[in-house]
């Protein structure tokens, strides 16, 4: 089972909500489609279910033609932001509505319902109707639905948005176990970058229905192929600098000067933009080729653990993430390090021209 | 907001238009062929051409009866829509009184249209009705069949005890959308009642009031039974509205040719007015989307 | 502006309320600082919109009563208590502009044209919303409908409070991180008591000096963010502040050392006299580190998530799951052990912290 989207573009009128997008999903995948609201994610989903057709393009299932085949047929399962169940129904009955619309024989039915509420949880609450649930328990309700269905194509469109931190937390942790079991073809809409972080597979990211990249969740963070990518894929978001590079050297706005080593070395001269995520802007040396820099502090948010320092730094406006407790007052200096070997270095078209390498530790 | 396409959702309609074909657009059909014809019965039929709307356009008859109706339709907007409003405004929004509210307004609407003019045709009788003999005896000189301004007021109160629910129904519904987030802020703002009706109930109602309008329109301007019932068309041509008039001459007077022009005529003004209040209406509303970018 | 206290607050939805379980908000005494910023934080359910209607004015306590600046204001209306807010889905005036949004309160309070005129001015240029000012209110996004709701608390002078309920609901990550720091910098520019009701843990303790935790009714610790992140007074907080939540594992505590299961952990203090009830150890995942040798618990490592900065160790020793937070680039032993930081490790019995301290006893 595979899901082959070939060149596919969806217009409405004279505005395109979907621009070529080609992605290959194969059996068994986790695919999280990450970018902002509006840019395309839900679209995409509707255009993989069939609930929509494409206006060129072709999209295959299992190497089959099915661009023009109803939803119905298809045997996707779906599930929303919303909670969507039927709400005079029973969670058992909820859980196996699909099963009945199938006509599963009863001591099947009866085994694979329990199963799915066994997976999600669910056990104590099969008599219950959904309005008599948390918000979690409603949303793994429609979880369990769509589990039980075992669809080959599992679609699931910020299901976890409306649910408070700590259970979105959670479940994120146990989704992608949970229908690991399946062999479905997953695909987890999201606007979050720390939830496709977390779920892992493959990401694709979005921006105004163009799909910027596509593939292992951790490469795309590590090497975002544009600059686009690297703002969709960054949170907090990616710090951004222009630089002129000539002689072995970059030359920052603010009369900073940045040593080309690492991913710098090779650059061709010329103008470039570097991008570098807020966990490499230091407080403290870390290493020996950082770069100082005077930064004035706008607003500083300490989260228990870390702190977001805003600094604005010659028309730039920068976070650093800094591990510990660093209470700097507004509109005062502060020196920060810039380390040349955590640069990603994008060109004027604002292609990716060079990524920091991995740590060694992380291979 | 993106629907939904298949080219074979197309058969899941085609019922509607067959039906809509053999119910609407083959009788309309059959009167446009009346309504350029002449004929004196047996069958026969003579090419009249546009000879038909000449006389109709020209006939000082027709030009009474439109606006009679006219003024009929202006009058119920203008009472039902505001009065529809204020109801929903006052109708209650939590506990045991709201089905019991809901039960009483929708009372009128369940009764039959030659019902509700019989029970105005009896309730307004100076010897025996409610409401004549009442009016009578405080000394009001009251009398539907004779007074022309007597009849008019009968069926306008007739039509308003009937329909202003319906308004009010709807305008309520409106209401009830609005999320309670939106009163809170404009106490916060020190905003007064009226300022609280005009910049959140008014605008968001403001949906259902076009449904409203349109409904209350078409309605209004096809008035047929109640004032039939009451008063018959008079005294005199008094309250022959459009739809009275019509019948009267297709069936009254058999002349098929001239009844059939005045459908046509009937049915182009129906859609002319709507059309007309529902662009003024929503005209705000496509510019702000024309113009957001 | 003005001070806000709670005097023995105390709500219930039942006329005659005996347990606690009959408590949407129990009894509570708190008393907040004129130009403070405070968060109510909790899971859905936990009375935290309650508490926040009380100080509003939509709901009057059965118990107890509010003080703004020592004036009793329990029985005021809404309209009388001069708070503002700020609600979860944006609330703006359709039709009007945003000129007219903001200076709508000053409007119905009847002050000069010119007075308004500036007011609006100052607060449009404060909130980035001067170039809109002209602008149909509802046209905008949901990022600057939400800056209009608040501009219009702003623009008053006279505003005792702000109160926040889930302001960043609708609003994209990215555009998030911008909002949240505009909104700390207008904290520390304006100085007005400030009330931000969340459950999203970075959203709250980057936001407020104090942050209340609360749980079922109740509140559980009371705290700036950094204690309640290294001390948490609850296995609840602990475990509902920071992400992954505090490890807590089943313990004996004898003289420095922790016993769990087989193994044991080293302490920073005595605990000599331990009050009765289930004894539990919680540490942080930030505060282990997996190292070899003989010292800690030795773990068995089930998954590592990379989450970009940081990755997780999903560990298990004994039944016992425990996440370890590992900085980027720090490389993983072979048959490693976990070990925690003495002095971060903390007591419980039955969920609430034991003071090393014989003397002071538990809060």
């Amino acid at each position: 089972m595979s899901l082959v989207l070939q060149n596919v573009s969806k217009k409405v009128g004279k505005a395109t909500h979907i621009h070529d997008v080609s992605l290959e999903l194969p059996a068994g995948s986790l695919n999280v489609l990450l970018g902002p609201t509006l840019s395309g994610k839900t679209t995409l989903m509707r255009l993989m279910a069939g609930l929509e057709q494409p206006s060129t393009g072709r999209v295959l299932f299992d190497g089959k033609d099915v661009t023009g085949v109803a939803v119905q047929t298809r045997n996707v399962a779906m599930v929303y932001q919303q909670f969507v169940n039927y709400p005079t129904l029973s969670v058992y009955e909820n859980i196996a509505s699909p099963l009945r619309i199938a006509k599963v024989p009863r001591t099947e039915l009866d085994a694979r319902v329990r199963e799915a509420a066994a997976l999600l949880r669910l056990e104590p609450m099969l008599a219950r109707t959904p309005l008599e649930l948390s918000g979690g328990q409603q949303q793994r309700t429609a979880l369990a639905r769509a589990l039980v269905k075992r669809a080959p194509l599992v679609l699931l469109d910020e299901p976890l948005a409306n649910l408070d931190y700590k259970l979105r937390e959670e479940l994120r942790e146990e989704l992608p176990k949970i229908f690991a079991a399946t062999g479905s073809i997953l695909v987890y809409a999201t606007t979050e970058p720390s939830e496709a972080l977390q779920l892992g597979g493959n990401t694709a990211t979005l921006d105004r229905g163009r799909v910027t990249q596509f593939g292992p969740t951790i490469e795309v963070y590590r090497r975002p192929v544009d600059r686009l990518t690297a703002e969709v894929f960054s949170d907090p978001p990616m710090n951004f600098v222009a630089a002129d590079i000539a002689r072995g050297v970059a030359r920052l706005s603010g009369d900073v000067t940045l040593p080309c080593i690492g991913p710098l070395s090779g650059v061709p001269d010329g103008r470039v933009t570097l991008g570098f995520r807020p966990n490499h802007l230091h407080l403290r040396r870390l290493d020996g080729d950082a770069v100082s820099i005077h930064a004035t502090v706008s607003v500083v948010e300490i989260t228990g653990s870390e702190s977001f320092i805003h600094v604005r730094h010659a028309g730039d406006e920068w976070i650093a993430l800094s591990h510990g407790v660093h209470e700097l007052k507004p509109d005062h200096p502060v020196e920060l390090y810039l380390d040349p070997h955590k640069m990603f270095v994008f060109g004027a078209d604002g292609r990716l021209v060079a990524a920091p390498l991995p740590a060694a530790a992380a291979a | 907001m993106n629907k939904p396409f298949d080219n074979r959702a197309w058969f899941l309609v085609l019922p509607v238009f067959l039906l809509v074909a053999f119910s609407a657009i083959l009788p309309l059909m059959t009167v446009v062929n009346y309504s350029v014809q002449d004929t004196f019965g047996n069958n026969q039929f003579f090419w009249a051409g546009t000879d038909w709307y000449v006389q109709l356009l020209a006939s000082e008859r027709f030009h009474q009866a439109l606006g009679r109706q006219l003024l009929f339709s202006a009058i119920i907007l203008l009472i039902q829509i505001p009065l529809g409003v204020l109801i929903a405004l006052c109708m209650p929004r939590k506990g045991w009184t709201v089905s019991l509210t809901l039960v009483l307004m929708a009372l009128p609407l369940l009764i039959p249209w030659n019902v509700v003019g019989t029970i105005w045709q009896v309730f307004g009788r100076g010897d025996i009705g409610l409401l004549g003999y009442t009016l009578n005896r405080i000394g009001l000189d009251y009398n539907y069949v004779n007074n022309i301004g007597d009849a008019w007021v009968t069926i306008v109160v007739m039509d308003v005890w009937h329909w202003t629910s319906l308004v009010a129904l709807l305008a309520y519904a409106g209401l009830r959308s609005i999320p309670d987030a939106y009163y809170q802020a404009a106490k916060i703002d020190g905003a007064s009642r009226w300022s609280i009706f005009r910049l959140i109930q008014l605008p968001k109602m403001k949906h259902v009031l076009i449904i409203a309008v349109l409904l209350r329109f078409m309605d209004s301007f096809m008035i047929y039974t109640e004032p039939f019932v009451l008063t018959g068309g008079g005294p005199g041509n008094s309250t022959t509205f459009l739809s009275i008039d019509l019948v009267k001459l297709a069936l009254g007077q058999f002349d098929l040719g001239p009844a059939a022009a005045m459908s046509i005529v009937y049915f182009l003004v129906i859609l002319l007015l709507s059309w007309v209040f529902y662009t003024v209406m929503t005209r705000d509303e496509n510019e702000r989307q024309g113009g957001a970018s | 502006m003005a001070a806000i206290t709670l005097d023995r607050l105390a709500h219930s939805y039942l006329p005659h309320p005996s347990a606690p379980s009959d408590y949407a908000l129990k009894p509570l005494d708190i008393t907040w600082r004129d130009g403070g910023a405070y968060a109510l934080l909790g899971p859905s359910g936990c009375g935290k919109t309650t508490l926040l209607n009380i100080i509003s004015g939509l709901v009057a306590p059965s118990e107890g009563r509010v003080l703004f600046d020592g004036t009793d204001v329990t029985r005021m209306p809404t309209e009388h208590r001069n708070i503002a807010q700020v609600f979860q889905f944006p609330v703006i005036y359709d039709t009007m502009t945003v000129a007219e949004n903001l200076a709508f309160p000053l409007k119905n309070r009847g002050l000069a044209k010119a007075e308004i005129n500036a007011r609006v001015h100052e607060i449009a240029e404060m909130l980035d919303l001067r170039g809109d000012l002209n602008r149909r209110a509802a046209r905008l996004t949901a990022d600057a409908k939400q800056k209009i709701s608040l501009g219009r608390g702003l623009v008053r002078s006279d505003t005792a409070a702000i109160l926040f309920d889930e302001p960043l609901t609708v609003i994209d990550p990215q555009l998030k991180w911008e909002l949240r720091a505009q909104l700390k910098q207008l904290h520390q520019k304006v100085g007005r008591t400030m009330i931000y009701v969340t459950h999203d843990q970075t959203e709250a303790m980057t936001f407020a000096d104090t942050v209340v935790v609360m749980y079922d009714g109740g509140v559980v610790q009371i705290g700036k963010p950094v204690d309640l992140f290294q001390r948490p007074a609850h296995t609840f907080v602990g475990y509902f502040i920071g992400s992954p939540g505090m490890n807590v594992l089943p313990a004996t505590i004898e003289g420095r050392v922790a016993h769990i299961g087989s193994s044991s952990v080293f302490l920073a203090d005595d605990y000599p006299t331990l009050p009765a009830g289930k004894i539990e150890i919680g540490v942080r995942p930030e505060n282990i580190a997996l190292k070899t040798g003989a010292e800690g618990l030795p773990v068995r490592i089930t998954r590592v998530d990379d989450i970009g900065r940081i990755r997780i160790a999903r560990t298990v020793f004994e039944d016992h799951e425990i996440n370890v937070v590992l900085p980027e680039d720090t490389p993983i032993p072979t048959d490693p052990r976990a070990v925690p930081i003495a002095d971060r490790v903390h007591v419980y019995a039955d969920g609430h912290i034991v003071d090393a301290s014989p003397v002071r006893g538990h809060a």
